[in-house]
């Protein structure tokens, strides 16, 4: 019997149509778009001016106040101007426009290869190295990782977990990175372990990946300590909380961070971002993203260097095809619909999902039959029929009692909903304003 | 770049489920106990049936078109459920203009009264059940013959009614099994009764395919039969001759009907597994105080609907475990 | 058979004193004195329950309204100028007069001015959308049509036009209470003095992006060009974060800035017809 969480979760079909294509690397734009705020917590401070030249790795960006991130130059160019450039919500955000000639690096970064194992540093060098690195969160939520690493006082870190899971349809990036960085990712796991200070990690893998298993497994022996745990295919164990439920058996308070149990969780993609660093001395410049739809000619998985405009990798992939009526940024479950090919790949891009004009287009919204379908599949054991009608009338304190609040929006509710209700809507919706409340009560 | 891009919330996929298809769903699951009421009570269950259900339709539609003046809706299922649902509850001998009359009130009262689909209280089929018989009592107690076990033209009564009667004469409960027929006969539906109830096989058939594609839980089916089994099971188990066993109750008198279809109607049944069994539960014991110690013989009718009434109460009470509720310590 | 009846009748009565006599203490033991001023002022409000006054209901403003030492700075917007006055007579205050307002809205982003460039589905709600992203249009400043002004609104005194897709103030049934303002998450709406005859110019844009990304978004977006700063005889408008703005205690409705501006982003309302009828343009929502 595999392991899995075990309240709610819903299965939407896989459609992993890239599993089977190799990481190509996608050429370097004419001009990248990297945007400050690619990064939960405060946007960085540009450092570069106009008609600066900069080179692969060259810092151009620092992080400003405890929860924010480094960004570096992906390309090596002249920067042509810093301006505001639409994000993925369309809204402008500043960002730093470089005009790329050639490909040079900074000099102390290590293109080559070949696997380093040893790991000379202490704790605090490597969080400092990560955090000077600019790694975030490579899963799509793009929280700080250094933040991540430093654990708070009083609290201890007990297992580290590496989410390997993918449990968004479609992508695949996380799987291929599985595949081709195995090492990479295990040497990237123990420096996290020793960042940490613990003895036990465990890398949850999804049983619809059983070529990462068993290639993890063949080589898994030279490194004692860490542990393979193959997981039962369902929506949503990505997730942090229901990945640690679902492999230490243990839930995360509401309200509180894993740690709180002493569960660290890092995705595959950071552990191989961590792994470059902290080895290659290489800063998180590109990152592999899926690009994937049914309609797509060549579903492929790119590596694509921070700030290349999207429709450079739509371009790679065979164009927009005719059907393509929506485009997600990350996967089809939590992804973000962007509304121009203009937006640039960031830190948290995981995927770009082109889905065809049927699937697209919402259905007319019914009455609710109070079939509990949302109640059953809800991973937090919410109601969100409930928490649906609090957000249409205005309920806020009705919503905070009812735990709007540890709603991590993984989408099942509406999912699932055969009246076709708006339900993550307004749970949104009820999120941030309770969130505004809460905030404001605590000031 | 000239095509429009649609840019909406996640989640961007969406599951196969819709009312449509899980309203049909539960019409294809009542075709086996249809067919087979067709073969004990010949021709006239197909004719109430077939009125309930145009009448059903026929009402929604005019009170959408002309009272509402919302959208149409009218062929997304549940109108036909109400329909079946309710000529499942109604002798095959009943007067078509009462079935009419039953059919508007289920309709008109138990459901466009409150706002449509989604909205209503209380099974809209079982308040039109009710209120026929609450109206023409005689009619609505009065059975047709099974084709099997009584020459045509003959009327019976439902072994319900039969042992009901002859506790209240006296008689012991051995004598009266004699009477009532085996209960391998109630299980396939060789008895006296309304339309749909009587063939408890096929009727447990239609829930298994509901549970398979996941239209309802066990749990309230369950837990009515466990109840149902455990309350007469103890009288039954004190005083053998004068309590009917636990398999009589549960495969007579429509029971299995309501636990599977009636009491599992989403739109009246509480939100939360555990407001489904506490659900199940007072439904299972109000149908056996009214069985035993009530006027009518069968009370299943009587018991949801008094729950239903329960429903929004269980609902704000019973909620769901959230994750993460209970911090351990240590 | 009588004595039923007496029996009967003796019963009722005795019952119905013994209960009054409950009630009456009942009466007396819990009664709670309150102002009665609190209920004259009440019947004076509008009755609405607006919270255009920014307390909870005609009853909470009552209630502070007496309590409070002065009153010049509360008004219930509904009621108007009149009202405000009988309840400082009432309660001994004087009041300020103050000028009548209406709710404006400062977007003229229709299909014809403000071409969309993507297909929105989901909830109507225009924050919920406004969280999502910037709108059907480029521009990520104006109105983005879902109508939470018109759902706010308690005396049915905006509507969504379909064909501009903006909403529209009815001004005969407008009073000023201020939920629409609140209601917008863009800020559109603004509350301004009704002016003399109900003439009034505003700047109907709130783009704060620099010109050029404005004019592209939207043709009659306020490119912040500074002609109008620079003809207006009253120092009336001042130009921020890319925005002219006009204040409206200081606009004495010369309408020089409404014929000097390039993308006739500034509108005038309810003027008569100019002598020279060079352009007919701007006559947005005549209602």
């Amino acid at each position: 019997m595999l392991k899995t969480f075990s309240k709610g979760g819903v299965h939407p079909a896989e459609n992993k149509l890239s599993a089977n294509s190799p990481i190509e690397i996608l050429n370097i734009p004419e001009v990248v778009f990297i945007p400050v705020n690619q990064h939960l917590g405060a946007p960085a401070e540009i450092i570069v001016q106009k008609g600066d030249k900069v080179k692969v790795g060259t810092l151009i960006a620092k992080q400003t106040g405890y929860i924010s991130a480094n960004i570096h130059s992906s390309v090596s160019g002249t920067v042509q101007k810093i301006d505001d450039v639409p994000d993925t919500s369309g809204y402008n955000r500043k960002a730093v426009i470089i005009q790329v000639e050639g490909d040079e690096w900074e000099t102390n970064i290590d293109r080559t290869d070949k696997l380093v194992t040893e790991i000379p540093y202490t704790s605090t060098e490597i969080i400092q190295k990560i955090s000077e690195s600019g790694i975030v969160g490579l899963g799509g939520a793009t929280f700080p990782t250094h933040v991540k690493l430093s654990i708070p006082d009083g609290k201890k870190a007990e297992i580290l977990i590496i989410n390997g899971v993918e449990c968004e349809p479609y992508l695949t990036a996380d799987h291929r990175l599985m595949l081709e960085k195995t090492h990479e990712i295990l040497v990237g796991t123990k420096i996290l372990m020793k960042a940490l200070n613990v003895s036990r990690a465990a890398i949850g893998i999804e049983n619809n990946k059983p070529d990462a298993i068993k290639k993890f497994k063949s080589i898994i022996k030279d490194y004692p300590s860490i542990e393979i745990v193959p997981l039962k295919v369902k929506y949503p164990q990505g997730a942090e909380k229901q990945l640690i439920k679902a492999i230490i058996n243990r839930e995360v308070p509401s309200g509180k961070l894993p740690i709180e149990i002493g569960a660290v969780v890092q995705n595959v993609g950071t552990a191989y971002a961590v792994y470059e660093a902290i080895q290659k001395n290489k800063p998180l410049i590109e990152r592999v993203v899926t690009v994937t739809g049914k309609k797509v000619l060549k579903p492929s998985n790119l590596m694509v260097r921070i700030g290349t405009p999207i429709k450079n990798l739509i371009g790679y992939v065979g164009g927009l095809p005719e059907d393509g009526a929506k485009i997600v940024n990350g996967g089809p479950m939590m992804g973000k619909a962007i509304n121009s090919l203009d937006v640039p790949v960031t830190k948290g891009t995981s995927g770009i999902v082109v889905i065809p004009q049927k699937e697209a287009e919402r259905s007319e919204v019914l009455n609710c039959i109070r079939c509990a379908k949302c109640v059953s599949v809800c991973p937090m054991g919410l109601e969100p029929y409930l928490l649906m009608t609090y957000g249409e009338k205005q309920m806020w304190t009705e919503a905070e009692n009812d735990k709007v609040m540890d709603c991590i929006e993984c989408g099942s509710c509406s999912f699932i909903c055969p009246a076709y209700r708006p339900l993550l809507d307004y749970i949104r919706l009820s999120k941030t304003t309770v969130g505004k409340i809460i905030r404001s009560r605590k000031l | 770049m000239n095509q429009k891009l649609i840019v909406s919330l996640s989640p961007h996929e969406k599951g196969r489920d819709s009312v449509k298809s899980i309203m049909y769903g539960v019409i294809f699951s009542l075709i086996p106990a249809f067919i087979a009421s067709i073969y004990f009570f010949g021709l006239d269950a197909l004719i109430v049936t077939l009125t309930a259900i145009v009448t059903c339709l026929v009402v929604e539609y005019l009170i959408q078109k002309c009272l509402l003046k919302g959208p149409i809706t009218v062929f997304d299922g549940s109108a036909i459920i109400t329909g079946l649902l309710l000529a499942f509850n109604l002798p095959s001998s009943i007067p078509l203009w009462m079935v009419i009359a039953g059919s508007i009130v289920a309709i008109g009262v138990g459901k466009m009264s409150f706002g449509g689909l989604g909205k209503n209280p209380f099974n809209p089929a079982l308040v039109g059940r009710v209120f026929m018989l609450i109206s023409f009592p005689v009619a609505m107690t009065t059975w047709p013959a099974n084709r099997l076990t009584l020459p045509d033209g003959y009327t019976g009564a439902t072994p319900l009614s039969i042992a009901k009667e002859a506790i209240k004469n006296g008689e012991p409960v051995s004598q009266i099994i004699a009477k009532v027929g085996t209960s391998l006969n109630h299980f396939v539906g060789n008895m006296e009764g309304c339309i749909g109830e009587v063939s408890a096989l096929f009727l447990i058939l239609g829930g298994l395919y509901m549970l398979y594609r996941g239209i309802i839980t066990w749990h309230i089916p369950v837990f009515i039969f466990l109840t149902v089994f455990v309350f007469s099971g103890t009288l039954h188990w004190i005083n053998p001759d004068k309590y009917l066993s636990p398999e009589f109750h549960l495969l007579t008198g429509g029971l299995v009907l309501g636990a599977i279809y009636m009491a599992t109607d989403m739109v009246t049944s509480p939100m939360t597994t555990s407001g489904m069994i506490l659900f199940a539960i007072g439904i299972g014991v109000l149908t056996m105080i009214i069985r035993i110690w009530g006027a009518y013989p069968e009370g299943v009718s009587f018991a949801i609907l008094i729950m239903n009434a329960f429903v929004p109460l269980i609902n704000k009470n019973m909620k769901p475990k959230r994750f993460g509720e209970e911090v351990k310590n240590g | 058979m009588i004595s039923v009846l007496i029996f009967s009748a003796l019963t009722l009565v005795l019952l119905g004193v013994i209960a009054a006599i409950m009630l009456y203490f009942a009466a007396k033991k819990f009664k709670v004195y309150e102002d009665p001023r609190i209920d004259q002022v009440e019947a004076l409000l509008a009755g609405a329950n607006c919270g255009g006054c920014g307390f909870p209901g005609c009853r909470g403003f009552a209630e502070a309204l007496v309590k409070a030492d002065k009153i010049e700075d509360m008004n219930c917007p509904p009621a108007g100028n009149d009202t405000m006055k009988k309840i400082a007579e009432l309660l001994g205050h004087t009041v300020k007069v103050s000028d009548p307002m209406i709710a404006v809205v400062r977007c003229n982003g229709t299909p014809a001015n403000r071409p969309e460039t993507s297909i929105y589905q989901g909830a109507s709600n225009c924050k919920i959308k406004h969280s999502l992203y910037r709108g059907e249009t480029e521009c990520s400043y104006g109105c983005l049509g879902e109508g939470d002004c018109v759902a706010a609104c308690k005396f049915d005194a905006i509507y969504m036009d379909p064909s501009t897709r903006l909403p529209v103030i009815i001004e005969e049934k407008c009073v000023a209470c201020g939920a629409c303002v609140k209601a917008c998450p863009r800020s559109i709406i603004e509350m301004r003095k009704k002016g003399p005859k109900s003439r009034r110019i505003y700047v109907s844009c709130v783009n704060c992006d620099k010109g050029a990304v404005a004019k592209k978004a939207c043709s009659v977006a306020c490119i912040s060009c500074g002609k109008c700063v620079k003809v207006c005889p009253h120092d009336a408008i001042t130009i921020e974060n890319n925005l002219a703005y006009i204040d409206f205690n200081k606009c004495k409705l010369c309408r020089k800035c409404v014929e000097e501006c390039p993308t006739n982003a500034i509108v005038e309302l309810n003027f008569p017809p100019r002598k020279k009828a060079e352009e007919s343009e701007s006559a947005v929502e005549k209602n």
